[in-house]
Protein backbone atom coordinates (compact mmCIF):
# COMPACT_ATOMS: atom_id res chain seq x y z
CA UNK A 1 0.00 0.00 0.00
CA UNK A 2 0.96 3.61 -0.64
CA UNK A 3 1.86 5.56 2.70
CA UNK A 4 3.48 8.12 4.06
CA UNK A 5 4.53 11.70 2.88
CA UNK A 6 8.29 12.27 0.67
CA UNK A 7 10.07 16.07 0.43
CA UNK A 8 12.90 16.20 -1.95
CA UNK A 9 15.95 17.85 0.59
CA UNK A 10 16.95 19.92 -2.80
CA UNK A 11 21.07 21.08 -2.38
CA UNK A 12 21.28 24.67 -1.72
CA UNK A 13 24.42 26.73 -1.88
CA UNK A 14 25.06 26.53 1.72
CA UNK A 15 23.70 22.93 2.69
CA UNK A 16 19.83 22.56 1.90
CA UNK A 17 17.65 25.10 -0.17
CA UNK A 18 15.72 26.53 2.29
CA UNK A 19 12.77 25.42 0.03
CA UNK A 20 12.86 21.69 1.29
CA UNK A 21 12.45 22.75 4.70
CA UNK A 22 9.62 24.95 3.76
CA UNK A 23 8.33 21.94 2.63
CA UNK A 24 9.25 19.86 5.77
CA UNK A 25 7.13 22.07 7.87
CA UNK A 26 3.98 22.05 5.60
CA UNK A 27 4.30 18.13 5.27
CA UNK A 28 4.39 17.82 8.79
CA UNK A 29 0.86 18.90 9.25
CA UNK A 30 -0.42 16.87 6.42
CA UNK A 31 1.06 14.03 7.36
CA UNK A 32 -0.74 14.22 10.87
CA UNK A 33 -3.87 14.68 8.86
CA UNK A 34 -3.00 11.68 6.16
CA UNK A 35 -1.28 9.65 9.26
CA UNK A 36 1.57 7.93 7.95
CA UNK A 37 5.40 8.86 8.35
CA UNK A 38 7.67 11.74 7.15
CA UNK A 39 9.94 11.18 5.37
CA UNK A 40 12.91 13.47 4.16
CA UNK A 41 14.81 12.41 1.14
CA UNK A 42 18.37 12.89 0.46
CA UNK A 43 20.87 12.43 -2.10
CA UNK A 44 25.13 11.38 -1.97
CA UNK A 45 26.30 9.73 1.06
CA UNK A 46 24.92 9.92 4.77
CA UNK A 47 27.98 11.95 5.91
CA UNK A 48 26.15 15.20 4.32
CA UNK A 49 23.21 15.10 5.78
CA UNK A 50 21.79 17.48 8.26
CA UNK A 51 19.80 15.19 10.25
CA UNK A 52 19.06 17.17 13.15
CA UNK A 53 17.58 20.11 10.54
CA UNK A 54 15.79 18.14 8.67
CA UNK A 55 13.69 16.63 12.33
CA UNK A 56 13.67 19.97 13.72
CA UNK A 57 11.46 20.61 10.37
CA UNK A 58 9.48 17.52 10.76
CA UNK A 59 11.10 14.45 9.11
CA UNK A 60 10.08 11.21 10.99
CA UNK A 61 12.17 9.41 8.46
CA UNK A 62 15.91 10.39 6.33
CA UNK A 63 16.32 8.26 2.94
CA UNK A 64 19.24 9.03 1.43
CA UNK A 65 19.93 7.63 -1.68
CA UNK A 66 23.51 6.86 -2.58
CA UNK A 67 24.46 9.13 -5.68
CA UNK A 68 28.33 10.01 -6.90
CA UNK A 69 28.96 13.84 -6.23
CA UNK A 70 29.51 14.80 -9.68
CA UNK A 71 26.11 13.89 -10.15
CA UNK A 72 24.25 15.88 -7.72
CA UNK A 73 23.20 18.74 -10.10
CA UNK A 74 21.72 15.79 -12.53
CA UNK A 75 18.43 16.29 -12.86
CA UNK A 76 17.91 13.38 -15.02
CA UNK A 77 20.19 10.80 -12.85
CA UNK A 78 18.64 11.90 -10.00
CA UNK A 79 15.11 11.26 -11.39
CA UNK A 80 16.09 8.00 -12.22
CA UNK A 81 17.31 6.92 -9.01
CA UNK A 82 14.46 8.61 -7.24
CA UNK A 83 11.88 6.46 -9.48
CA UNK A 84 13.74 3.60 -8.48
CA UNK A 85 13.24 4.58 -4.63
CA UNK A 86 9.49 5.44 -5.30
CA UNK A 87 8.96 1.90 -6.68
CA UNK A 88 10.62 0.08 -4.03
CA UNK A 89 8.72 2.45 -1.22
CA UNK A 90 5.75 3.24 -2.19
CA UNK A 91 4.85 6.69 -0.98
CA UNK A 92 1.53 8.45 -1.14
CA UNK A 93 2.43 11.61 -1.63
CA UNK A 94 5.73 12.94 -3.18
CA UNK A 95 6.40 16.79 -2.89
CA UNK A 96 9.35 18.74 -4.27
CA UNK A 97 10.30 22.81 -4.22
CA UNK A 98 9.05 24.60 -7.67
CA UNK A 99 13.42 25.46 -8.20
CA UNK A 100 14.31 24.94 -12.05
CA UNK A 101 15.66 21.40 -10.91
CA UNK A 102 12.51 20.23 -9.49
CA UNK A 103 10.09 21.37 -12.18
CA UNK A 104 12.72 19.17 -14.19
CA UNK A 105 13.40 16.69 -12.10
CA UNK A 106 9.93 15.88 -11.05
CA UNK A 107 8.27 15.79 -14.60
CA UNK A 108 10.93 12.97 -15.70
CA UNK A 109 9.60 10.98 -12.24
CA UNK A 110 5.97 11.50 -13.23
CA UNK A 111 6.47 10.15 -16.82
CA UNK A 112 8.45 7.27 -15.73
CA UNK A 113 5.98 6.61 -13.13
CA UNK A 114 2.76 7.01 -14.74
CA UNK A 115 1.51 9.40 -12.12
CA UNK A 116 -0.08 12.87 -11.91
CA UNK A 117 2.05 15.91 -11.18
CA UNK A 118 0.83 19.12 -10.13
CA UNK A 119 3.28 21.88 -11.15
CA UNK A 120 3.71 25.24 -9.31
CA UNK A 121 0.99 24.84 -6.44
CA UNK A 122 0.59 27.35 -4.12
CA UNK A 123 -1.73 25.90 -1.28
CA UNK A 124 -1.53 22.44 -0.31
CA UNK A 125 -4.19 20.75 2.34
CA UNK A 126 -5.95 17.23 2.91
CA UNK A 127 -9.40 15.82 1.83
CA UNK A 128 -9.40 13.91 5.52
CA UNK A 129 -12.69 11.98 4.28
CA UNK A 130 -11.09 10.85 1.26
CA UNK A 131 -7.29 10.72 3.10
CA UNK A 132 -6.29 12.33 -0.88
CA UNK A 133 -3.86 15.55 -1.22
CA UNK A 134 -5.44 19.14 -2.42
CA UNK A 135 -3.19 20.68 -4.51
CA UNK A 136 -3.85 24.57 -5.44
CA UNK A 137 -2.16 26.37 -8.08
CA UNK A 138 -2.08 29.53 -10.28
CA UNK A 139 -2.98 29.32 -14.17
CA UNK A 140 -3.49 31.58 -16.89
CA UNK A 141 -0.73 33.91 -15.44
CA UNK A 142 -1.81 33.80 -12.14
CA UNK A 143 -6.02 34.26 -13.56
CA UNK A 144 -6.97 32.11 -11.70
CA UNK A 145 -6.62 29.35 -9.14
CA UNK A 146 -7.46 25.20 -9.94
CA UNK A 147 -7.70 23.06 -6.95
CA UNK A 148 -6.26 19.12 -8.05
CA UNK A 149 -6.54 16.09 -7.09
CA UNK A 150 -4.62 13.19 -8.18
CA UNK A 151 -7.49 10.43 -7.26
CA UNK A 152 -6.32 6.85 -8.30
CA UNK A 153 -2.83 7.02 -9.34
CA UNK A 154 0.08 6.94 -6.79
CA UNK A 155 1.86 8.45 -5.26
CA UNK A 156 0.40 12.09 -5.67
CA UNK A 157 3.26 14.41 -6.63
CA UNK A 158 3.51 18.04 -6.74
CA UNK A 159 6.14 20.75 -7.31
CA UNK A 160 5.73 24.06 -4.78
CA UNK A 161 6.50 27.49 -5.07
CA UNK A 162 9.51 28.47 -2.56
CA UNK A 163 8.12 31.28 -0.26
CA UNK A 164 4.82 29.90 -0.11
CA UNK A 165 5.01 27.79 2.93
CA UNK A 166 6.50 28.88 6.36
CA UNK A 167 9.16 27.26 8.14
CA UNK A 168 8.14 25.72 11.31
CA UNK A 169 10.07 23.90 13.64
CA UNK A 170 8.67 21.61 15.81
CA UNK A 171 10.67 19.67 18.90
CA UNK A 172 11.35 16.34 17.93
CA UNK A 173 10.70 13.36 20.32
CA UNK A 174 12.96 11.24 18.93
CA UNK A 175 16.14 10.91 16.92
CA UNK A 176 14.96 10.18 13.13
CA UNK A 177 15.65 7.17 11.62
CA UNK A 178 18.20 6.71 8.96
CA UNK A 179 18.21 4.61 5.99
CA UNK A 180 20.98 4.65 3.42
CA UNK A 181 19.95 2.84 -0.18
CA UNK A 182 21.72 2.44 -3.06
CA UNK A 183 20.18 1.91 -7.04
CA UNK A 184 21.16 0.40 -9.60
CA UNK A 185 20.71 1.96 -12.36
CA UNK A 186 21.86 0.99 -16.01
CA UNK A 187 23.83 4.23 -17.51
CA UNK A 188 22.00 6.19 -19.92
CA UNK A 189 22.95 8.73 -22.17
CA UNK A 190 22.37 12.63 -20.55
CA UNK A 191 23.19 15.99 -20.70
CA UNK A 192 26.26 16.90 -18.79
CA UNK A 193 26.59 20.30 -17.06
CA UNK A 194 30.19 21.59 -18.36
CA UNK A 195 30.03 24.63 -15.61
CA UNK A 196 27.90 26.63 -13.47
CA UNK A 197 28.01 30.25 -13.30
CA UNK A 198 26.53 31.65 -9.98
CA UNK A 199 25.08 35.28 -10.68
CA UNK A 200 25.61 37.73 -8.22
CA UNK A 201 23.13 37.42 -5.18
CA UNK A 202 21.64 40.42 -5.35
CA UNK A 203 20.54 39.93 -8.79
CA UNK A 204 18.31 36.89 -7.31
CA UNK A 205 15.27 38.90 -6.44
CA UNK A 206 13.29 36.60 -5.41
CA UNK A 207 15.55 35.66 -2.53
CA UNK A 208 14.42 39.44 -0.84
CA UNK A 209 12.18 39.99 1.50
CA UNK A 210 11.84 43.63 0.39
CA UNK A 211 11.18 44.33 -3.78
CA UNK A 212 10.69 48.03 -4.96
CA UNK A 213 9.74 48.46 -8.41
CA UNK A 214 9.17 50.65 -11.32
CA UNK A 215 7.12 50.22 -14.37
CA UNK A 216 6.55 52.29 -17.12
CA UNK A 217 5.31 55.29 -15.21
CA UNK A 218 8.63 56.23 -13.89
CA UNK A 219 8.36 57.91 -17.44
CA UNK A 220 12.28 58.02 -17.86
CA UNK A 221 15.12 55.63 -16.91
CA UNK A 222 16.61 57.50 -14.08
CA UNK A 223 13.67 57.00 -12.26
CA UNK A 224 15.40 53.72 -11.17
CA UNK A 225 18.12 55.33 -9.47
CA UNK A 226 15.63 56.71 -6.79
CA UNK A 227 14.10 53.58 -6.64
CA UNK A 228 17.16 52.15 -6.15
CA UNK A 229 18.27 54.48 -3.57
CA UNK A 230 14.68 53.62 -1.94
CA UNK A 231 15.33 49.59 -1.77
CA UNK A 232 18.84 50.27 -0.64
CA UNK A 233 17.15 52.47 2.86
CA UNK A 234 14.60 49.74 3.21
CA UNK A 235 16.94 46.82 2.86
CA UNK A 236 15.81 45.62 -0.45
CA UNK A 237 15.58 44.29 -3.82
CA UNK A 238 15.19 46.57 -6.92
CA UNK A 239 12.27 45.48 -9.79
CA UNK A 240 10.80 46.19 -12.98
CA UNK A 241 7.72 45.58 -15.10
CA UNK A 242 8.17 44.31 -18.29
CA UNK A 243 7.12 47.29 -19.76
CA UNK A 244 10.48 49.16 -18.25
CA UNK A 245 12.49 46.24 -19.32
CA UNK A 246 11.02 46.74 -22.72
CA UNK A 247 11.89 50.25 -22.95
CA UNK A 248 15.52 49.44 -21.86
CA UNK A 249 15.48 51.21 -18.19
CA UNK A 250 16.49 48.07 -16.78
CA UNK A 251 17.74 44.52 -17.30
CA UNK A 252 15.51 41.10 -17.41
CA UNK A 253 17.07 40.11 -14.43
CA UNK A 254 15.07 42.53 -12.35
CA UNK A 255 11.80 41.98 -14.25
CA UNK A 256 8.61 40.89 -12.22
CA UNK A 257 5.99 39.14 -14.03
CA UNK A 258 4.74 35.91 -15.88
CA UNK A 259 7.80 36.02 -18.33
CA UNK A 260 10.12 37.15 -15.44
CA UNK A 261 10.55 36.41 -11.58
CA UNK A 262 7.69 35.52 -9.02
CA UNK A 263 8.25 37.04 -6.05
CA UNK A 264 6.84 36.80 -2.18
CA UNK A 265 8.45 38.85 -0.48
CA UNK A 266 7.31 40.53 2.71
CA UNK A 267 6.74 44.14 1.07
CA UNK A 268 6.08 44.79 -2.55
CA UNK A 269 6.28 48.28 -3.22
CA UNK A 270 5.00 48.95 -6.90
CA UNK A 271 5.76 52.48 -8.42
CA UNK A 272 4.53 53.65 -12.10
CA UNK A 273 3.67 50.56 -12.61
CA UNK A 274 -0.23 50.04 -13.61
CA UNK A 275 -0.96 46.76 -12.69
CA UNK A 276 -1.43 44.42 -16.24
CA UNK A 277 -2.17 41.21 -14.94
CA UNK A 278 0.73 39.35 -16.40
CA UNK A 279 2.72 41.57 -14.11
CA UNK A 280 0.15 41.10 -10.92
CA UNK A 281 0.90 37.16 -11.47
CA UNK A 282 4.35 37.61 -10.70
CA UNK A 283 3.62 39.96 -7.14
CA UNK A 284 0.14 39.00 -5.94
CA UNK A 285 1.54 36.54 -3.58
CA UNK A 286 3.60 38.99 -1.61
CA UNK A 287 2.55 39.97 2.10
CA UNK A 288 1.52 43.24 1.72
CA UNK A 289 1.71 45.55 -1.31
CA UNK A 290 1.86 49.02 -1.37
CA UNK A 291 0.81 50.98 -4.99
CA UNK A 292 2.26 54.59 -5.75
CA UNK A 293 1.05 55.77 -8.67
CA UNK A 294 -0.64 59.02 -10.39
CA UNK A 295 -4.29 57.19 -11.81
CA UNK A 296 -6.24 56.27 -9.14
CA UNK A 297 -7.96 53.87 -11.72
CA UNK A 298 -4.71 52.06 -12.26
CA UNK A 299 -5.63 48.19 -11.74
CA UNK A 300 -2.78 47.49 -9.73
CA UNK A 301 -4.66 49.14 -6.61
CA UNK A 302 -7.04 46.45 -6.58
CA UNK A 303 -4.47 44.34 -5.87
CA UNK A 304 -2.98 46.86 -3.18
CA UNK A 305 -3.42 46.69 0.73
CA UNK A 306 -2.24 50.57 0.82
CA UNK A 307 -2.68 53.22 -2.38
CA UNK A 308 -0.83 56.47 -2.74
CA UNK A 309 -2.51 58.46 -5.27
CA UNK A 310 0.25 60.86 -6.27
CA UNK A 311 3.52 61.84 -7.99
CA UNK A 312 6.39 59.11 -6.92
CA UNK A 313 9.03 62.08 -7.75
CA UNK A 314 7.49 63.80 -4.96
CA UNK A 315 6.67 61.47 -2.70
CA UNK A 316 9.27 58.79 -2.50
CA UNK A 317 12.55 61.85 -1.86
CA UNK A 318 10.66 62.49 0.98
CA UNK A 319 10.38 58.69 2.17
CA UNK A 320 14.34 58.81 1.89
CA UNK A 321 14.43 62.29 3.36
CA UNK A 322 12.26 60.81 6.94
CA UNK A 323 13.48 57.01 6.98
CA UNK A 324 17.01 56.56 8.88
CA UNK A 325 19.68 54.12 7.34
CA UNK A 326 18.32 50.63 7.71
CA UNK A 327 19.42 48.65 10.06
CA UNK A 328 19.03 45.25 8.27
CA UNK B 1 27.76 35.03 -27.54
CA UNK B 2 27.08 34.00 -30.90
CA UNK B 3 26.18 30.62 -31.55
CA UNK B 4 29.20 28.56 -33.20
CA UNK B 5 27.25 26.26 -35.74
CA UNK B 6 29.77 24.16 -37.70
CA UNK B 7 27.63 21.44 -37.91
CA UNK B 8 28.27 19.24 -41.15
CA UNK B 9 25.08 16.86 -40.99
CA UNK B 10 21.79 18.02 -41.48
CA UNK B 11 20.07 18.73 -38.47
CA UNK B 12 16.06 17.44 -38.53
CA UNK B 13 14.14 19.43 -35.81
CA UNK B 14 10.59 19.11 -34.53
CA UNK B 15 9.30 21.84 -33.08
CA UNK B 16 6.02 21.48 -30.54
CA UNK B 17 3.92 24.35 -30.41
CA UNK B 18 0.60 24.98 -28.58
CA UNK B 19 -2.77 27.17 -29.37
CA UNK B 20 -3.26 29.37 -26.40
CA UNK B 21 -6.13 31.44 -25.31
CA UNK B 22 -5.05 34.99 -24.68
CA UNK B 23 -4.57 35.25 -20.84
CA UNK B 24 -6.38 38.02 -20.31
CA UNK B 25 -9.51 36.79 -22.00
CA UNK B 26 -9.71 33.71 -20.29
CA UNK B 27 -12.94 31.91 -19.52
CA UNK B 28 -13.75 28.85 -17.23
CA UNK B 29 -16.33 26.24 -17.42
CA UNK B 30 -17.62 26.68 -14.17
CA UNK B 31 -19.41 23.11 -13.96
CA UNK B 32 -16.23 21.10 -15.73
CA UNK B 33 -13.86 23.09 -14.58
CA UNK B 34 -12.43 22.77 -18.31
CA UNK B 35 -11.31 25.47 -20.29
CA UNK B 36 -13.55 27.06 -22.71
CA UNK B 37 -11.77 28.18 -25.78
CA UNK B 38 -14.85 29.62 -27.84
CA UNK B 39 -14.99 33.19 -28.26
CA UNK B 40 -11.88 33.64 -26.88
CA UNK B 41 -8.87 34.78 -29.39
CA UNK B 42 -6.24 32.34 -29.49
CA UNK B 43 -2.65 32.81 -29.97
CA UNK B 44 0.91 30.63 -30.55
CA UNK B 45 1.98 30.22 -27.09
CA UNK B 46 4.95 32.87 -26.49
CA UNK B 47 7.34 30.49 -25.38
CA UNK B 48 6.66 28.25 -28.16
CA UNK B 49 7.47 30.93 -30.42
CA UNK B 50 10.53 31.10 -29.50
CA UNK B 51 11.22 27.49 -30.02
CA UNK B 52 10.67 28.11 -33.40
CA UNK B 53 12.97 30.88 -34.38
CA UNK B 54 15.83 28.65 -32.66
CA UNK B 55 14.69 26.14 -35.02
CA UNK B 56 14.73 28.54 -38.05
CA UNK B 57 17.84 29.91 -37.30
CA UNK B 58 19.56 26.82 -36.63
CA UNK B 59 18.19 25.56 -39.41
CA UNK B 60 20.04 28.08 -41.84
CA UNK B 61 22.95 27.41 -40.82
CA UNK B 62 22.80 23.52 -40.34
CA UNK B 63 20.08 22.90 -43.78
CA UNK B 64 17.82 20.09 -42.71
CA UNK B 65 13.78 20.28 -41.89
CA UNK B 66 11.73 22.29 -39.46
CA UNK B 67 8.90 20.57 -38.72
CA UNK B 68 5.94 21.74 -36.41
CA UNK B 69 3.17 20.05 -34.69
CA UNK B 70 -0.05 20.50 -32.52
CA UNK B 71 -2.01 18.84 -30.34
CA UNK B 72 -5.69 20.15 -30.09
CA UNK B 73 -8.97 21.25 -31.73
CA UNK B 74 -8.83 21.20 -35.73
CA UNK B 75 -8.97 25.07 -35.17
CA UNK B 76 -5.38 24.95 -33.77
CA UNK B 77 -4.74 24.50 -37.41
CA UNK B 78 -3.96 28.10 -37.72
CA UNK B 79 -0.75 28.40 -35.64
CA UNK B 80 0.50 25.74 -37.57
CA UNK B 81 -0.08 27.87 -40.67
CA UNK B 82 1.62 30.37 -39.41
CA UNK B 83 4.69 28.63 -38.95
CA UNK B 84 3.83 27.31 -42.46
CA UNK B 85 3.83 30.96 -43.43
CA UNK B 86 7.43 31.73 -41.53
CA UNK B 87 9.12 28.40 -43.57
CA UNK B 88 8.53 25.62 -41.60
CA UNK B 89 8.86 22.85 -43.92
CA UNK B 90 5.88 20.35 -42.48
CA UNK B 91 2.79 20.66 -40.13
CA UNK B 92 1.30 17.87 -38.13
CA UNK B 93 -2.26 18.43 -36.06
CA UNK B 94 -2.85 15.32 -33.76
CA UNK B 95 -6.82 16.29 -33.39
CA UNK B 96 -10.05 14.10 -32.24
CA UNK B 97 -12.09 13.70 -29.24
CA UNK B 98 -9.69 10.58 -27.94
CA UNK B 99 -7.60 13.31 -26.74
CA UNK B 100 -9.78 15.94 -24.98
CA UNK B 101 -9.21 16.46 -21.33
CA UNK B 102 -5.23 15.57 -21.57
CA UNK B 103 -3.38 16.73 -18.30
CA UNK B 104 0.63 16.65 -18.61
CA UNK B 105 0.80 12.56 -18.46
CA UNK B 106 -1.96 12.00 -21.34
CA UNK B 107 -0.25 14.84 -23.31
CA UNK B 108 3.28 13.60 -22.98
CA UNK B 109 2.00 10.24 -24.02
CA UNK B 110 0.32 11.07 -26.98
CA UNK B 111 3.24 13.48 -27.68
CA UNK B 112 5.82 10.50 -27.89
CA UNK B 113 3.85 8.51 -29.66
CA UNK B 114 3.61 10.78 -32.51
CA UNK B 115 7.11 11.21 -32.80
CA UNK B 116 7.81 7.72 -33.19
CA UNK B 117 5.25 7.59 -35.92
CA UNK B 118 7.02 10.65 -37.66
CA UNK B 119 10.36 10.34 -38.85
CA UNK B 120 13.30 10.67 -36.57
CA UNK B 121 14.99 14.02 -35.31
CA UNK B 122 17.79 14.96 -34.28
CA UNK B 123 16.14 17.94 -32.02
CA UNK B 124 12.77 18.53 -30.21
CA UNK B 125 12.28 22.12 -29.26
CA UNK B 126 9.35 22.99 -26.76
CA UNK B 127 8.48 26.47 -25.01
CA UNK B 128 9.76 26.43 -21.52
CA UNK B 129 5.47 26.67 -20.34
CA UNK B 130 2.43 27.17 -22.18
CA UNK B 131 0.70 30.70 -20.76
CA UNK B 132 -2.32 28.88 -20.16
CA UNK B 133 -1.46 25.91 -17.88
CA UNK B 134 2.04 27.11 -16.66
CA UNK B 135 3.34 23.27 -15.60
CA UNK B 136 6.60 23.42 -17.70
CA UNK B 137 5.97 19.60 -17.51
CA UNK B 138 5.07 18.35 -20.97
CA UNK B 139 8.65 18.50 -22.61
CA UNK B 140 10.74 16.44 -20.07
CA UNK B 141 7.80 14.10 -19.58
CA UNK B 142 8.13 13.83 -23.50
CA UNK B 143 11.66 13.49 -23.35
CA UNK B 144 10.98 10.91 -20.33
CA UNK B 145 8.89 8.93 -22.39
CA UNK B 146 10.78 8.51 -25.48
CA UNK B 147 14.04 7.93 -22.89
CA UNK B 148 16.19 10.63 -24.63
CA UNK B 149 18.00 13.59 -22.62
CA UNK B 150 16.07 16.95 -22.01
CA UNK B 151 17.89 20.48 -20.92
CA UNK B 152 14.97 22.62 -19.93
CA UNK B 153 14.77 26.49 -19.50
CA UNK B 154 17.58 26.71 -22.47
CA UNK B 155 18.19 30.65 -23.12
CA UNK B 156 20.61 30.06 -25.99
CA UNK B 157 23.04 27.88 -27.92
CA UNK B 158 26.42 28.03 -27.91
CA UNK B 159 27.47 25.20 -30.17
CA UNK B 160 25.71 22.73 -32.50
CA UNK B 161 28.05 20.53 -34.52
CA UNK B 162 27.18 16.42 -35.97
CA UNK B 163 27.15 15.03 -32.39
CA UNK B 164 25.21 17.39 -30.05
CA UNK B 165 24.85 20.72 -28.92
CA UNK B 166 26.38 23.24 -26.07
CA UNK B 167 23.61 25.49 -24.87
CA UNK B 168 23.41 27.78 -21.68
CA UNK B 169 20.22 27.09 -19.64
CA UNK B 170 19.03 29.09 -16.86
CA UNK B 171 18.77 27.85 -13.31
CA UNK B 172 17.24 29.71 -10.12
CA UNK B 173 20.71 31.66 -8.76
CA UNK B 174 22.61 31.29 -12.36
CA UNK B 175 23.05 30.26 -15.40
CA UNK B 176 24.89 26.44 -16.66
CA UNK B 177 26.68 25.35 -19.85
CA UNK B 178 25.45 22.09 -20.75
CA UNK B 179 26.60 19.45 -23.48
CA UNK B 180 24.42 17.09 -24.51
CA UNK B 181 24.39 14.50 -27.52
CA UNK B 182 21.40 13.97 -30.20
CA UNK B 183 18.83 12.88 -30.03
CA UNK B 184 17.80 15.85 -27.40
CA UNK B 185 14.99 17.39 -26.09
CA UNK B 186 15.06 21.57 -24.97
CA UNK B 187 13.02 23.26 -23.65
CA UNK B 188 13.58 27.08 -24.46
CA UNK B 189 12.80 30.48 -22.35
CA UNK B 190 11.57 33.57 -24.23
CA UNK B 191 14.17 34.36 -26.55
CA UNK B 192 15.91 38.05 -26.86
CA UNK B 193 15.05 37.39 -30.78
CA UNK B 194 11.72 38.07 -31.31
CA UNK B 195 9.95 35.29 -33.57
CA UNK B 196 10.52 36.75 -37.46
CA UNK B 197 7.32 37.97 -39.41
CA UNK B 198 6.53 36.32 -42.40
CA UNK B 199 7.98 37.14 -45.91
CA UNK B 200 5.72 37.44 -48.80
CA UNK B 201 7.50 34.58 -50.41
CA UNK B 202 7.09 32.74 -47.43
CA UNK B 203 3.11 33.21 -47.36
CA UNK B 204 3.05 31.93 -51.11
CA UNK B 205 5.50 29.20 -50.44
CA UNK B 206 2.77 27.94 -47.65
CA UNK B 207 -0.19 27.72 -49.46
CA UNK B 208 1.69 24.64 -51.65
CA UNK B 209 2.30 22.81 -47.77
CA UNK B 210 -0.50 20.88 -46.41
CA UNK B 211 -0.99 20.03 -42.53
CA UNK B 212 -1.36 16.78 -42.20
CA UNK B 213 -4.20 15.57 -39.59
CA UNK B 214 -3.40 12.66 -37.08
CA UNK B 215 -6.20 10.70 -35.26
CA UNK B 216 -4.91 8.01 -32.10
CA UNK B 217 -5.02 5.16 -34.98
CA UNK B 218 -2.67 7.04 -36.86
CA UNK B 219 -0.07 7.83 -34.03
CA UNK B 220 -0.67 4.20 -32.50
CA UNK B 221 -2.00 5.12 -28.71
CA UNK B 222 -3.62 3.06 -25.90
CA UNK B 223 -6.73 5.81 -26.23
CA UNK B 224 -7.45 4.41 -22.71
CA UNK B 225 -4.13 6.58 -22.27
CA UNK B 226 -5.20 9.44 -23.58
CA UNK B 227 -7.60 12.33 -23.26
CA UNK B 228 -9.67 12.34 -20.01
CA UNK B 229 -9.11 8.75 -19.12
CA UNK B 230 -5.95 8.44 -19.20
CA UNK B 231 -4.98 11.64 -16.34
CA UNK B 232 -4.22 10.66 -13.50
CA UNK B 233 -4.59 14.37 -12.17
CA UNK B 234 -8.51 15.99 -11.79
CA UNK B 235 -8.93 19.43 -12.03
CA UNK B 236 -11.63 20.07 -8.78
CA UNK B 237 -12.52 23.80 -9.26
CA UNK B 238 -11.37 26.63 -10.56
CA UNK B 239 -11.88 29.94 -8.20
CA UNK B 240 -10.50 33.35 -8.89
CA UNK B 241 -7.91 34.52 -6.79
CA UNK B 242 -9.91 37.51 -5.31
CA UNK B 243 -8.32 39.93 -3.22
CA UNK B 244 -9.75 39.98 -0.09
CA UNK B 245 -9.24 43.20 1.39
CA UNK B 246 -10.22 46.83 -0.32
CA UNK B 247 -7.07 48.88 -0.66
CA UNK B 248 -6.07 51.45 1.99
CA UNK B 249 -5.36 54.68 0.72
CA UNK B 250 -2.79 56.92 1.99
CA UNK B 251 -4.08 60.50 1.64
CA UNK B 252 -2.56 64.10 2.36
CA UNK B 253 0.15 66.25 1.57
CA UNK B 254 3.32 64.36 -0.06
CA UNK B 255 5.03 64.59 3.48
CA UNK B 256 1.76 63.07 4.93
CA UNK B 257 1.57 60.38 2.25
CA UNK B 258 5.43 59.62 2.53
CA UNK B 259 4.81 59.33 6.94
CA UNK B 260 2.11 57.37 6.93
CA UNK B 261 3.96 54.89 4.35
CA UNK B 262 6.56 54.45 6.98
CA UNK B 263 3.94 54.41 9.76
CA UNK B 264 2.47 51.54 8.03
CA UNK B 265 5.61 49.62 7.33
CA UNK B 266 6.60 50.00 10.70
CA UNK B 267 3.22 48.85 12.21
CA UNK B 268 3.32 45.92 9.73
CA UNK B 269 6.92 45.15 11.25
CA UNK B 270 8.60 44.57 7.95
CA UNK B 271 10.88 47.91 8.32
CA UNK B 272 12.31 49.64 11.20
Amino acid sequence: MYSGVWVFVEKGSDGVNPVSFELLSKARELSNELGGELTALCFGDSGTVQTASLAEYGADRILVVSLENDLLNNPEVMARHFSAAINEKKPSVVLAGATSFGRTMMPIIAAEIKTGLTADCTELAVDTERKILLQTRPAFGGNVLAMIECTVSRPQMATVRPHVFKLKKINPSKKPAVELKSYPIPEKRIATVLETIYEEETLDISASDIIVSGGRGLGRADGFELLQRLANKLGGALGASRGAVDLGWISPAHQVGQTGHTVNPKLYVACGISGAIQHLAGMRGSDMIVAINEDPDAPIFEAADYGIVGDLYEVIPKILEEVVTSTR
Amino acid sequence: MEPLIFSERAVNILVFLKQVPDTQKVKIDPVRGTLIRKGVPSVTNPFDESALELALEIREITGGRVSVLTMGIPDSENILRDALTLGADEAFLITGSDFAGSDTLATSYALSNAVRALSPFELYLFGKQATDGDTAQVGPEVAAHLDIPVVTFVQSVRKVDERGMVVERMVDNGRQIVEVDFPVALTVVKAHKRLRMPSLAGIMDSFGKPVQRLGSGDIGVDVSKCGLSGSPTRVKKIFSPKHQTAVHFIEGSSEEMAHGFLVILKKEGVYG
